[in-house]
């Protein structure tokens, strides 16, 4: 069931070993990749199972779209080598579990899937969301967090129920065929996950940035121009839709925001730590999120902007700490509008 | 009675004696499921000397007489169980003294938790005291006086022990001072004299009114940090708070179990809660408590729960209010638990009855621990929420508590702050020489009986 499109032949034959030599964890030079490989292809366990952060940037590194990080998730649950401990996954499982408490609503569009995060749902205001929609909760929870715990068996059995229920319960009746994915994860599910497992999606995922993006277009004349200098936190989900990133550019171009030229963004982005944290490793996660504050400080950045909630969360107050105010994509371009913040 | 109300009226004033039905009633309960005891008579003196005199005038009419502090113990102590007068310490709020240097802050013994929390907040924040899990309104004196725990038990021990001295009226009306204070005008300690602190601690109310107490205070740091570490085997956790305790870098180490929300059900929680007084001493606090816990987190079988910020803020709360709001889980503000004093070892037992007894007796269970000092023992808690407009749910609750304390003691702990059928049952196990002792002990300072009677009622 749900078989993943991931090919050994052509992991086999590929030259450029990118997915393990280009990670920015495992420090694997190219003998050691080679060997790797092959007791991966193997189905034997490997350091790379063990040392995975899943960060899921190989996706984006294999120049052949195989899926080598879904593939490795797969492996992983199959001989056990669990990222996370145990009793920890397990009570994640358990947190995020649809709670079956869906009741159907008519929707209009633009709708805007808010994922898992109800907190945020008041961000959803002002001429960018104009007589929006929001749909929100455990029951349409992507679930592809997963891919963090070593669980594609989760993302398997929860994801084709999550679907129908957008589907069904929202979509359908209301005669809408688009969602306005708030969360990458969501957008990098329904577009490249999905497929990947061969679950179909009825419905067309459309990326925050790209609705942002048309409705600056519309809004263009409202729009003073920050002359900020912003930070971009690319999130792990990102990787999956690397298509995205030009639209970040184009936004930041159209409200007025200069994106920091600094050393650990677009391919070379750090994970936020947050996931680290999970796996027991606060030592890598205060590494990780040093460099990444001190590349945004000594760049100049005022701003740092994220389009994951999660990313958020994690680095919110150190990026305070810092004196970056840290803002969602949608709020940045809110400000850019002159309708400021809430409470500011 | 006429007359009492009158000699009662001339020592604490008109406006703070009371024997009309209202106050009886309300003074006759706590929030726990003991039978109320109306007492006759509720005082509520002001001073040393006004408690002196009403004790003087209880021990010449041989009327019992119950010392109260904040009326939370839940189990039961302050009602008067053959009638008599409630002494009501609340007005007896006054902090004396406040030693920056030694540490350690001089209070009156109706002080509340919430007072003296923010009197050193606003006037001296570098430096704080061992906060219960209790509502603010709880008394210091009442807390230390039980053997109480807190915020800081991993660090310094029971309430008790942070306890430097106290002023306390004999039940024959002399002041007494207890520790330094007795020698010298300092209230640093109980050492070097022989300490007679024992006589008052764990009693009950049974030996004296203590009227002013010392009590130890602690740096408050201004960094704060706590991990939630979670294991699905219960067997596993004495390691886990025998190396996290080991380490001597926490402040404070309880665990929970809880059926609700579901995602809890089946889970060992241990909160490690530890400050500093710099980012960096903090991140180091935090390795070193991890490193204890290596050999449990390289075998996946227990690990740090990754919190969301207001779940983390949630359990660097002191008092922590989710407890509160479990309390009242029911609906209709009944609740009790056994604390049972016991040594870490015992946690898979203890884990294992709090759920079976809420399953025999059909009523829902919390459980936890408060680590007391370096993992030297715990007060493993089994708490029963239950609404006090339902009398069955309040016998439900009833009947698990008798069973938890039968329990504890068969297991080797011994109830914290026993309600009176539960004194019975630990007096039924005690050493008789012990037995004899504080029947000595209690007929010597109450030759008359007229303290808090019916509580350790070995006589």
């Amino acid at each position: 069931m749900n078989d993943l499109k991931f090919s050994g032949e052509i992991c086999e034959k590929c030259e450029t070993f990118d997915c393990l030599t280009r990670c920015q964890y495992l420090k694997m030079d190219l003998k050691t990749a080679k060997e790797e490989r092959h007791r991966l292809l193997r189905g034997e366990e490997s350091r790379v199972l063990e040392e995975c952060v899943t960060c899921y940037a190989c996706e984006e590194y294999c120049p052949y779209g195989n899926h080598p990080f879904y593939h490795l998730v797969d492996q992983q649950e199959k001989l056990g080598v669990w990222p996370v401990p145990q009793p920890i996954t397990k009570q994640q499982v358990l947190m995020m579990a649809p709670r079956g408490k869906i009741t159907p609503k008519k929707v209009q569009p633009p709708v805007i899937n808010m994922c898992y995060f109800p907190m945020l749902t008041g961000s959803i205001r002002g001429k960018l969301f104009d007589g929006a929609s929001t749909i929100v909760g455990s029951d349409i929870f992507c679930n592809v967090m997963w891919l963090h715990f070593g669980k594609n068996s989760v993302i398997r059995q929860r994801l084709p129920e999550m679907i129908a229920n957008i589907w069904d319960h929202y979509l359908k009746d209301s005669g809408v065929n688009e969602l306005i994915c708030f969360h990458d994860e969501c957008y990098g599910t329904y577009t490249h996950l999905a497929p990947a497992f061969g679950i179909p999606v009825p419905f067309k995922p459309i990326h925050i940035f790209d609705y942002l993006n048309k409705k600056l277009d519309e809004l263009k004349d409202l729009i003073k121009p920050l002359g900020q200098k912003v930070a971009y936190q690319r999130s792990c989900s990102n990787r999956l839709v690397p298509e995205t990133q030009p639209w970040v550019d184009e936004i930041f171009q159209k409200i007025g925001a200069e994106r920091v030229d600094r050393k650990y963004d677009r391919e070379n982005a750090l994970c936020c730590g947050a996931v680290f944290r999970a796996q027991q490793q606060d030592d890598l996660a205060d590494d990780v999120q040093k460099r990444n504050l001190d590349d945004m400080a000594a760049a100049g950045a005022k701003f740092c902007v994220f389009s994951c909630p999660a990313c958020l969360f994690t680095l919110g107050e150190p990026i305070l700490k810092r004196g970056i105010m840290p803002i969602l994509m949608n709020d940045l371009c809110q400000i850019a509008l002159g309708e400021g913040m809430k409470g500011g | 009675m006429e007359n009492l109300f009158k000699e009662l009226a001339q020592i604490v004033g008109p406006s703070y004696v009371s024997n009309q039905p209202e106050e009886r009633f309300i003074y006759s309960r706590d929030p726990g499921t003991m039978e109320p005891r109306e007492p006759d008579f509720v005082v509520l003196p002001a001073t040393t000397d006004e408690v002196r005199k009403i004790v003087l005038l209880a021990n010449r009419r041989k009327i019992p007489l119950v010392p109260m502090g904040g009326g939370l113990v839940l189990s039961g102590l302050s009602r008067a169980l053959k009638g008599g007068i409630v002494l009501d310490m609340k007005r007896m709020n006054r902090i004396l003294e406040v030693n920056e240097k030694s540490r350690y802050a001089l209070v009156e013994a109706g002080t509340s938790q919430g007072m003296l929390q923010a009197y050193l907040k606003k006037n001296h924040p570098t430096l704080k005291h061992s906060v219960p899990d209790s509502p603010p309104m709880a008394t210091i004196g009442g807390n230390v006086l039980i053997h109480g725990s807190g915020h800081l038990s991993h660090a310094a021990g029971f309430h008790s022990d942070m306890l430097n001295g106290m002023e306390v009226i004999l039940p024959t009306g002399e002041v007494v001072k207890i520790g330094s204070c007795s020698t010298s005008p300092y209230w640093f300690g109980r050492a070097p004299l022989p300490d007679l602190a024992g006589l008052f601690l764990g009693w009950f109310g049974t030996t004296g009114v203590v009227t002013k107490l010392a009590i130890k205070l602690y740096p408050n740091r201004p960094y704060q940090d706590v991990g939630v570490f979670v294991t699905e085997d219960p067997e596993l956790v004495p390691e886990v708070l025998y190396q996290a305790a080991g380490v001597q870098v926490a402040e404070d180490i309880t665990a929970w179990m809880t059926p609700k929300p579901d995602w809890a059900k089946g889970f060992q929680h241990i909160n490690i809660n530890y400050a500093a007084d710099a980012p960096e001493e903090l991140i180091w606090k935090r390795n070193l408590i991890r490193a204890s816990l290596k050999g449990l987190i390289s075998r996946k079988v227990g690990g740090f729960l990754p919190l969301p910020p207001p779940m983390k803020k949630n359990f660097l709360e002191a008092p922590q209010t989710t407890l509160a709001q479990f309390a009242d889980v029911r609906k209709g503000g009944g609740f009790e638990y056994v604390g049972g004093i016991m040594p870490i070892d015992l946690f898979p037992r203890a884990y294992r009855a709090g759920i079976d007894i809420a399953a025999r007796q059909g009523t829902t269970y919390s459980t936890g621990a408060r680590i007391i000092g370096l993992g030297h023992c715990m007060m493993f808690f089994f708490a029963y929420p239950f609404n006090r407009a339902d009398e069955s749910d309040v016998d439900r609750a009833r009947r698990a508590l008798e069973e938890t304390n039968r329990e504890v003691l068969e297991m080797g702990g011994i109830p914290w702050k026993a309600e009176a059928p539960a004194q019975k049952q630990i007096i039924g196990r005690m050493d008789p020489h012990t037995l004899a002792l504080i029947n000595r002990v209690q007929s010597m300072l109450d030759p008359q009986g007229i303290m808090n009677p019916g509580n350790w009622e070995v006589r």
